[in-house]
């Protein structure tokens, strides 16, 4: 039981630590987006994929790097809680 | 790494990655001087401005291989140099200082906080420091932050805290700074927005009440934590920030900028919002908001509370900022913010970074084409420019107010003094001998919107020509020389005609002088001013001695013998006879020459000698070199013990026509080295090292320098000596300023047939050299840039490039997103209502095109890249169309006639991918390909992304469908159909009936097409999705390509596949095959896989110079272009290997980024040596070059022939 608690903590520590660690109850919602939030985090950090996809929308790279940041929402809204 | 791979490759960087991520400015050296520090791609390279002559020279590049992600300049109070702080993707916090008396960066912290790479929450995406040096702070996109104290220890050493903590989860960071507060606690500013309760709340309410603040994070250096101080909410769109100047000099705070807006806040003073102006013009559309994306605070000498702002909109505008504050009744200014103003400054290209220099210039680092190096004329102080303050604008974004307007004009203030070559982004690169030199040039299509080139590449150092002048008959040899040893400049020209020879003096003028005393009926061999003020001509029948006053001493060969090759220095003289003697002279005390006693017989025809230059504090050169036409050089001694005795010898493939040895600088042993330098009738130049105190000759090093025999003659150049080597073009061998390692580099100029240093007042470092009839004088400036750039301006940001398949045009799509296109211009313009009387049009090189939302503007050109060098003809292309893929086509259908075909889409958005249709336009050629004709257009469904020739058809990838398409009267007939990618087919290849497919997403799939039964059928396909951007077929089996992410990789099918694609009739069975994994029946597989880190645009297979080897050159999108280069013996490497791991381990990447997984970023490296890695052995200090040369059991010269030698043999 203790191992099992142990385990239990080590998980959660892992989870505040690392954004994005799954659990057993991950929703898709929280699956997708952090796939998306951390894609986006990719784009902004790798500067010649920035400029790649600034080319491509025809915008200046502070424009889409900002249009990046702004992941709040990355896969529409969150889905109706059922109890 | 999988050392079991059959294929092994060298990767090495032709030309480093030209895009700047970021640039800073500082006193790095420790003086006064400022310099610019810019990180492009992996590299960390030092800039020396020159105010002096408005230049930017490069000092240093290092590469850290590692993605370098922000870097900072700090300077710790007391001290007067700046450190700079670099965040990487290796997890660590690295501090570097620039050694300038080793010119080199050296590591002083480096301190491990996370994972490493480039991920969401390790801390590194944004970096600030205290203005005061005490502290700075990283940050990730979301959640992490780590602040560090920079303090000095007893011994005034730069020490570094352990980090403290200000994370807050599910916060995004848009912007960091910190605030100068003075000598306060530090504060550091971030823009961020909580997005918990938005991902909790399914109604969306809290995502649109979701509001962005300025966070203050106060570190307190008394208990040494960091607190959040203060936070405000700031306007919803704001995305950067600019710190204001504090303690004595301002009001502290920042400027918060979003959308049409700029603010000032701070916690303790009023808020302050001024509007960003908008242009006014008729193709401008007034209800567009401007943001800000870069921006600089320059604060002025002297006077306290003199500071400004010159912020940046997307159109490329420069606004000029500055704060007003309350005065007090003795008119000081206190620390009170009264109003903020802005007005129009000038335009300059979209920046990256901006930095203003003390000495009064602007370095612009461009985010896409070249940057900018301006000087400030003015600051706009007493200009015409209306002023707009924030007293006219409420203080709430969502309270609404009257825009503002500007005419923007051209530049007022600042004055362009030079322009540094940047080829980012590189869309597209082809490799083609179109002028049908030695070696071919590379073309490439560079930048984006009106500051687009096309952009023509060769090896070679630029050369700039003083003189050009015709002489009346062909000289044979040209010299120049001064009249005493004092003389700095050259007094006379002697050219030697095959029966004559003429001197001319260099003053004001050129003109002939008669009373020299030189011999004027005969050619001449050499020339020479010998001791303190005497004259030496050697001419064929003997040696003229001219003295001072005008008394001439002759010697005379013997009977029946004449003079064949002769060398000079100040204080010696050698000639060889043509019966073999050789005749050796030395300069007496009292100025005269006596002759050696014994005469040296040899046992052939000598064909050329050399003398070294005296040392320095020596009485003569130790060594003669005496080249004989039994294809050998021996070196003799001129020591008075063994005058003229052997010492050793070299024999060689073919006569040498020509010797030097010389003291030249040398990487190995950082000193200078005695080099022979040798050339051979058969055109190739060989350098050995000579040693100094044996005469022994040893590490040739080889280079063909073409057809030609190779002359060789001692010049200076930029303060150094170097070697002037002729042969079908002139070359220069030099010692790079930047990594010191020899260079052997083409001149660009035309082929000289002799050479000699010339030293005059208009031109103290130049040469002079003979081409046919004509006499030229030219000199060499710069030794940095060894590969030579000539662009022509384009219309829109080019996107591909074809070239005719026999004549040296070349043609380009050019395309351009939320761009008005001409036609919407015109009509515009020509509407009174809209023009209201003001049409002014703007260049659009400087001020861009009008914009746009969901506009395209696109066009094809014909550019002549050889003789005319600009473009022949552009056609707009209309109704919103695009084009976005090119190709000729010979059609078999009409007898083999060319045709170019173009892809275009109509109404196309980005993201996500949709368009309206596409169309496939054919185009005839006229007048050999130097104009197009529009025939028909074809619609498809989507925009074709890929178009090829193949089999006298047209293949076309339409989305997921592969088609063969036939030219038809009216339109494109549809042949053959296939759907082959799941995605979408974004390249094509061929060879035979195989037909490479690249999907946007899948990698690349491998179809043959089977012409009996009409059917094109998958066979092939990949493992990993690879977003491929470019491939090209190595072999019929291999496929080397790039994607997305900065990776290059090399692809084979089995070979059991590729037999049973190709056997006669096995269509059915190839159609009914069993899938795999439902993909195609078989895989390809992995040869080699390799992290560059820019994305590659191109790749071609190719030879880079004359009599190279093949191999693979790529483009990156940043500028880089790099090569792979095959290796041929298993031998070659397992040296290559070890080297690189004690590489990897003696001289560990500056940032710490472990070398091995970052060449592994995505997928393991296989198959590749990183030759940049290994290139860096050169620069290592002596002892550790010792080191890895004991381990690798051979000399350190050894090893660093064979690093410049793979080099050599296939590129520059």
């Amino acid at each position: 039981m203790a191992d099992k608690l142990r385990a239990q903590q080590q998980l959660e520590a892992l989870q505040a630590r690392y954004v994005g660690t799954g659990h057993a109850d991950t929703t898709r919602f929280e699956w997708t987006s952090n796939i998306q939030r951390d894609s986006y985090a990719s784009y902004v950090g790798h500067p010649p994929l920035l400029s790649y996809m600034a080319i491509g929308m025809g915008e200046c790279r502070e424009k889409v790097r900002a249009q990046m940041v702004e992941m709040i929402q990355p896969v529409g809204k969150p889905p109706e809680v059922r109890d | 790494m999988a050392t079991t791979s059959s294929m092994f490759m060298y990767s090495l960087t032709v030309q480093p990655p030209t895009a700047i991520t970021q640039a800073i400015l500082g006193q790095f050296a420790g003086t006064k001087e400022q310099q610019i520090v810019t990180a492009s791609g992996s590299r960390l390279t030092l800039h020396r401005p020159d105010p002096s002559q408005g230049k930017i020279v490069t000092a240093l590049s290092h590469d850290v291989f590692g993605i370098i992600r922000a870097i900072a300049a700090f300077r710790l109070a007391g001290s007067n140099k700046d450190y700079i702080i670099i965040t990487s993707d290796s997890g660590r916090i690295t501090i570097v200082e620039f050694v300038p008396a080793q010119n080199k960066f050296n590591r002083l912290h480096l301190e491990t906080f996370g994972k490493s790479g480039v991920r969401r929450v390790i801390p590194g995406q944004y970096l600030a420091v205290d203005p005061k040096g005490r502290a700075c702070l990283i940050s990730s996109v979301e959640k992490n932050k780590l602040v560090y104290v920079l303090n000095r220890n007893a011994q005034a050493e730069l020490t570094i805290s352990s980090p403290l903590e200000a994370h807050k989860p599910q916060t995004l960071v848009f912007a960091l700074v910190a605030l100068d507060v003075g000598y306060a606690n530090p504060v550091f500013a971030a823009l961020e927005v909580d997005y918990g309760d938005s991902d909790q709340d399914p109604t969306g309410q809290a995502y649109e009440e979701i509001e962005k603040s300025l966070v203050y994070y106060e570190l307190d250096l008394g208990l040494n934590h960091v607190v959040r101080k203060w936070t405000d909410t700031v306007d919803r769109t704001a995305t950067i920030l600019f710190q204001v100047p504090g303690g004595t000099d301002g009001p502290s705070g920042v400027l918060v900028c979003g959308e049409d807006n700029i603010t000032y806040r701070h916690s303790n003073q009023e808020a302050f919002r001024v509007a960003i102006p908008r242009r006014r013009g008729a193709t401008e559309d007034p209800q567009r908001k401007r943001t800000i994306v870069a921006g600089v605070m320059h604060k002025l000498k002297g006077a306290a509370g003199a500071f400004f702002f010159l912020l940046q909109s997307e159109d490329g505008d420069l606004f000029k900022v500055t704060i007003e504050m309350v005065e007090d009744d003795d008119g000081q200014p206190t620390g009170e913010v009264k109003r903020l103003k802005i007005k129009y400054f000038d335009t300059v290209p979209i920046a990256t970074s901006l930095c203003i220099l003390k000495s009064g210039f602007l370095f612009v680092a461009s985010e896409f084409g070249n940057h900018q190096f301006y000087q400030f004329e003015k600051l706009g102080d007493d200009d015409e420019e209306i002023e707009f303050i924030s007293d006219n604008f409420p203080v709430d974004p969502k309270e609404p107010y009257t825009p503002v307007y500007f005419h923007p004009r051209p530049a007022e203030n600042l004055s362009l003094v030079e322009s540094i070559d940047s080829m980012n982004p590189l869309m597209d690169c082809k490799v083609a001998n179109l002028t049908e030199e030695d070696a071919p040039q590379i073309y490439s299509i560079c930048g984006t919107g009106a500051r687009s080139t096309f952009r023509t590449l060769k090896h070679g150092l630029d050369v700039s020509e003083i003189v050009e002048s015709e002489l009346p008959g062909v000289p044979s040899a040209v010299w120049t020389t001064k009249l005493t040893r004092n003389d700095t400049f050259d007094a006379y020209i002697i050219l030697s005609f095959s029966n004559g020879t003429l001197v001319l003096s260099i003053g004001e003028t050129v003109e002939e002088v008669t009373d020299t005393g030189f011999l004027s009926t005969a050619s001449t061999l050499a020339v020479q001013q010998l001791g303190e003020d005497g004259l030496i001509q050697v001419h064929p029948k003997g040696i003229r001695h001219i003295r001072a006053d005008r008394r001439v001493n002759e010697w005379s060969a013997p009977q029946h013998r004449s003079i064949v090759a002769a060398t000079t220095n100040e204080r010696q003289v050698a000639v060889a006879l043509s019966s073999g003697e050789i005749v050796y002279f030395e300069m007496d005390s009292d100025g005269s020459l006596a002759e050696y006693d014994e005469k040296r017989e040899m046992s052939g025809t000598v064909t050329c000698l050399s003398l070294g230059e005296v040392p320095e504090g020596r009485v003569r050169s130790q060594f003669l070199a005496v080249g004989c036409d039994d294809s050998t050089v021996r070196i003799l001694s001129l020591d008075p013990d063994s005058t003229l005795e052997n010492k050793s010898v070299q024999a060689l493939t073919s006569p040498p026509s020509s010797l030097s040895i010389m003291a030249m600088a040398d990487s190995s042993s950082g000193g200078s080295t005695l080099y022979l330098h040798i050339g051979l009738y058969s055109g190739v130049y060989l350098r050995t090292v000579l040693d100094e105190v044996t005469g022994e000759l040893s590490d040739t090093r080889t280079r063909f320098l073409g057809p030609k025999p190779a002359k060789l003659f001692r010049v200076s150049v930029q303060g150094q000596t170097a070697v002037l080597a002729l042969s079908s073009r002139p070359w220069l061998g030099y010692s790079d300023p930047v990594t010191k390692g020899f260079m052997l580099t083409p001149l660009n100029y035309p082929g000289l047939e002799w050479g000699w240093n010339f030293s005059s007042e208009q031109c103290t470092e130049g040469m002079v050299g003979i081409q046919g009839q004509n006499l030229r004088i030219f000199s060499i400036e710069k030794l940095t840039d060894n590969l030579l750039q000539e662009s022509i301006p384009l219309t829109y940001t080019p996107r591909h490039f074809v070239k005719h398949p026999e004549h040296p045009y070349f043609y380009t799509i050019e395309s351009d997103n939320n761009i008005l296109s001409p036609a919407t211009k015109t009509k515009l313009l020509e509407d009174p209502a809209v023009v209201n009387g003001d049409a002014t049009v703007l260049p659009a090189e400087e001020f861009g095109y009008p914009r746009g939302r969901g506009h395209w503007a696109s066009c094809i050109s014909v550019l002549d890249p050889v003789t005319e060098k600009c473009v022949l003809q552009k056609i707009d292309l209309e109704d919103n169309e695009a084009a976005v893929s090119i190709a000729t086509v010979s059609f078999a259908s009409q007898d083999d006639e060319v045709f170019l075909v173009i892809g275009t889409g109509k109404d196309m958005v980005v993201s996500p991918r949709t368009s309206t249709a596409g169309f496939i336009h054919v185009y005839r050629f006229h007048e050999n390909g130097k104009e197009i004709e529009f025939i028909h257009k074809t619609k498809v469904e989507e925009p074709p992304m890929a178009l090829l020739g193949f089999q006298g058809r047209l293949l076309a990838g339409v989305g997921k469908d592969l088609r063969i398409y036939d030219l038809g009267m009216r339109q494109l007939l549809r042949k053959a159909q296939a759907e082959v990618v799941p995605n979408l087919i974004v390249g094509l290849q061929t060879q035979g009936s195989r037909i490479v497919v690249s999907d946007v997403q899948q990698s690349i799939f491998m179809i043959v097409y089977k012409f009996q039964e009409n059917k094109l059928i998958p066979f092939v396909d990949d493992t990993v999705a690879r977003w491929t951007s470019c491939t090209t077929m190595v072999d019929y089996e291999t496929v080397a390509g790039g994607d997305k992410f900065g990776n290059l990789w090399l692809l084979r099918c089995p070979p059991k596949a590729s037999e049973e694609a190709d056997e006669e009739g096995a269509g059915q069975h190839l159609v009914h095959e069993r899938s795999y994994l439902q993909g195609a029946p078989h895989r390809l597989n992995l040869m080699a896989h390799f992290f560059p880190q820019d994305i590659p645009m191109a790749i071609q297979k190719t030879n880079l110079v004359a009599g190279g080897r093949d191999c693979l050159l790529w483009a990156g999108l940043q500028g880089t272009l790099g090569i792979l280069i095959p290796f041929v013996g298993r031998e070659d490497v397992d040296f290559f290997q070890t080297l690189e791991q004690h590489l990897r381990s003696e001289d560990a990447p500056l940032a710490g980024r472990d070398h091995l997984i970052y060449r592994s970023y995505y997928v393991p490296v296989k198959g590749i040596i990183d030759g940049d890695l290994c290139e860096r052995y050169t620069l290592l200090p002596t002892d550790k070059k010792q080191m890895i040369a004991g381990e690798l059991d051979r000399s350190v010269r050894e090893i660093e022939r064979k690093i410049s030698d793979i080099r050599t043999r296939s590129a520059y």
